[in-house]
């Protein structure tokens, strides 16, 4: 991008369409990153004027006001003033507005003209003001505000063109705001802008009532959320299915592809087809189900319905110290922690956040699904209680509810141990419904892979790695019996963490088998079946290691496992995206510690009480 | 941190027990009409419109009060109680000029406001 480009900022209120605007303006010419030392979206993009000169576009976090409630405002308030570091002065500020929201986003524009800075207005959604006949003087607000005022339809091809042109019209020659007239009530002054230069019809649009009389309802409102729940469910569980067996072969038959072309039997060989793509293809196997979760979030995002759930889930959330808003990063987490964690972006105060984040592991993902599997059929009786219910889906069911309730324990826990005990704001808008637009779900979508995919390709390629080198050195002597990763370095620290494991009725087996499981969990699975020398598919390896464990293993030892998944501390792919979302290993060392120390208590205590009745 | 002012009873309770004057009637449109006191939000029936007096501020430096009158919940304004979550009604969807926010009990509880009247 050319250093001497001019600097526009985009800002506005939440909810003024300004992501669809800046999506029209650039195109796909963006770059999302972070903002350096916090987890705040930067998103930068390149801005093509039709005489050819190219502009630098930030899209600054949505902010009802510069007294910054939140790290998000924090960064808009900054940016503007030119006090962050590493972030020059916008040479242009694009204050967007939503034309039917106008007496709100209205005071933001004052507040940030104040600034003194050359501003121009965008009056965005002009379409939807139309249709509810809102009529707006555009020269007479021009003329009051003393900035140039340009209608936006966002939504719409070519929707920005008059806002390009004035803007590339006047290049560099921005006319700044006028001096504050000394009225500090802003509030005042919207009032008497928008009864100077604003029609709005008495009555206004009563679609987003109907709409919400239902879906806010007590009882069809929340049967509302749970169908759709329902069916994301549905949706992340079966549809990703076949893609998720389409990129495992694949994945593998790339890798034994590279690896036949090195010489068999060589370290080399095992590095890629076991370290890395065996490693990566376990996670990579994930992307299918985190894009149709995040297509649902997407579209339920952008049509203002998300706002809706936390609303109805706010009480529920909060009294176990978490937020209505913490509801969809959490449900996510029932797929993977990982667009679990990726999603809390959402959540305005810090510390909620940061609880949602640390109780994110505690849902039940669908990596630890082929675990569960394994153990209840092997060790639970096939039987019928109480006429109508499975034992083995009573006792999944039970996992799963285990997992929701220590979560909700641990953020009532970390509720009363927090020192800053000011009050938590809710304080959300619900915004009008929109139609979810293509473009933008489109974009926010390819965003998403794109972070998952860096992740992989990054900090989880080099820990499968590691954990290969772990698992396959020493090589076995000659003339060995047992499996090979029982000589390895990963096999004598599974055979030291026995000492520790020991206690809560694991074997050395096990204890083994949970140093490759680092990497994620249901490769526990996989890595069982090596450590009893097997091989084969996994779903092989399941069918033979049933029946293998139900006869070595005490009933204790496998229900004691089963406790242990629930808290599964050893995903390191959650660690890495905890460390990325967080930016401290203070909190991934939190993290860790947490959910080690309840695993460990909770397997002990089903095991000494297992072993006592059995 | 306690919301400020009194607990959860209904408007019309209150409103009784104080004001034993006022005349309630009940409209073809299934709601109140012609109350005039002051009342907090937190306390304002579902369907009821009211004017905004003022946001207390709760503390010093209570920047959730701030951020109310931010978001324009300032003298004269008028506001409406649109619905209530389920589970004891907290929180309660509020909607000011064109814009709905859904504000937590003990938020609302720090705006003051005046007359309430019919609503549709």
């Amino acid at each position: 991008m050319n250093a001497q480009a001019l600097r526009i900022a985009l800002v506005g209120n939440p909810n003024c369409g300004k992501t669809a605007l800046f999506n029209l303006l650039t195109g796909s010419r963006q770059k999302v990153a972070n903002y350096a030392g916090v987890t705040v979206e930067r998103k930068e993009g390149q801005l093509i004027a039709p005489s050819g000169r190219s502009y630098r576009l930030l899209d600054l976090p949505g902010a009802y006001s510069l007294d910054a409630a939140s790290p998000d405002e924090a960064i808009t308030r900054d940016v503007l003033a030119g006090r962050r570091d590493g972030e020059a002065k916008p040479d242009l500020i694009v204050c967007v507005v939503d034309a039917t929201n106008l007496r709100l986003h209205l005071r933001f524009v004052l507040e940030v003209a104040r600034l003194g800075r050359p501003m121009v207005l965008a009056l965005n959604m002009m379409d939807a003001a139309r249709r509810r006949g809102i009529e707006i003087d555009v020269a007479g607000l021009e003329k009051r505000l003393g900035v140039p005022v340009v209608e936006t339809v966002a939504v719409r091809r070519g929707g920005a063109a008059a806002l390009v042109e004035r803007i590339d019209a006047m290049h560099n020659a921005y006319p700044a705001p006028p001096a504050a007239n000394g009225d500090n009530d802003l509030h005042r002054q919207v009032r008497g802008l928008l009864e100077a230069t604003v029609r709005v019809p008495a009555q206004a649009s009563r679609v987003d009532e109907a709409i919400d009389r239902w879906a806010l309802h007590p009882v069809f409102g929340l049967a509302l959320l749970g169908a759709m729940m329902f069916l994301m469910f549905q949706a992340v569980f079966a549809w990703a299915q076949p893609l998720m067996d389409g990129i495992d072969a694949g994945v593998t038959a790339l890798g034994a592809w590279i690896a036949g072309m090195l010489p068999a039997g060589s370290a080399l060989h095992s590095l890629v087809q076991d370290g890395i793509f065996g490693g990566v293809g376990t996670v990579l196997v994930f992307l299918p189900q985190i894009l149709i979760l995040f297509l649902f979030i997407l579209v339920l995002e952008e049509s203002g319905y998300l706002p809706r759930a936390a609303f109805l889930l706010d009480r529920l959330m909060f009294k176990a110290g978490l937020t209505g808003r913490a509801f969809i990063p959490l449900l996510s987490s029932f797929a993977c922690a990982i667009p679990g964690i990726m999603a809390t972006r959402s959540i305005a105060d810090p510390r909620d956040r940061l609880t949602t984040i640390l109780v994110a592991p505690l849902m039940t993902c669908s990596a630890r699904l082929p675990v569960y599997t394994l153990l209840i059929a092997a060790f639970i009786p096939h039987r019928t209680v109480l006429d109508v219910f499975n034992l083995q889906g009573v006792v999944l069911f039970v996992l799963y509810v285990a997992g929701i309730a220590s979560a909700m324990a641990v953020a009532f826990v970390m509720k009363k141990l927090r020192r800053d005990k000011s009050e938590h704001a809710l304080l959300m808008e619900l915004p009008a419904y929109r139609v979810p637009h293509v473009r933008d779900v489109a974009y926010g979508l390819w965003q998403r892979v794109k972070i998952f995919l860096r992740r992989v390709g990054g900090i989880i390629l080099a820990l499968t790695v590691l954990l290969w080198f772990l698992s396959s050195f020493p090589s076995p002597p000659p003339g060995a019996t047992g499996p090979a990763i029982d000589y390895s370095l990963a096999g004598m620290l599974g055979h030291a963490l026995h000492h520790v494991f020991a206690p809560i009725g694991f074997n050395w087996q096990i204890s083994v088998a949970l140093i490759p499981g680092l990497a994620a969990r249901e490769v526990a699975v996989s890595a069982l079946g090596t450590v009893y020398a097997m091989s084969g598919s996994d779903t092989a390896v399941a069918t033979h290691l049933g029946p293998l464990i139900a006869h070595q293993w005490p009933l204790a030892t496998a229900l004691s496992l089963l406790a242990w998944y629930v808290f599964a501390p050893q995903c390191m792919s959650t660690l890495a995206v905890i460390r990325r979302e967080t930016n401290s290993w203070r909190n991934v060392a939190l993290a860790a510690g947490y959910l080690f120390a309840l695993a460990y208590l909770a397997s002990l205590l089903t095991y000494q009480i297992a072993s006592a009745f059995t | 941190m306690i919301a400020p002012g009194p607990g959860p009873s209904p408007l019309r309770q209150q409103v009784a027990l104080a004001q034993p004057f006022i005349q309630w009637s009940y409209n073809a449109k299934h709601s109140y009409s012609r109350p005039v006191c002051a009342v907090r939000l937190s306390d304002l029936p579902k369907g009821f419109q009211a004017v905004v007096d003022a946001v207390e501020a709760a503390h010093d430096d209570d920047r959730i009060a701030r951020r109310l009158r931010d978001l324009g919940f300032v003298a004269g304004e008028t506001v409406r109680v649109v619905a209530r979550a389920p589970m004891g009604g907290d929180p309660l969807l509020v909607q000011v000029g064109t814009t709905r926010f859904a504000l937590r009990r003990s938020e609302a509880a720090r705006v003051q406001t005046l007359e309430a009247g019919a609503s549709a």
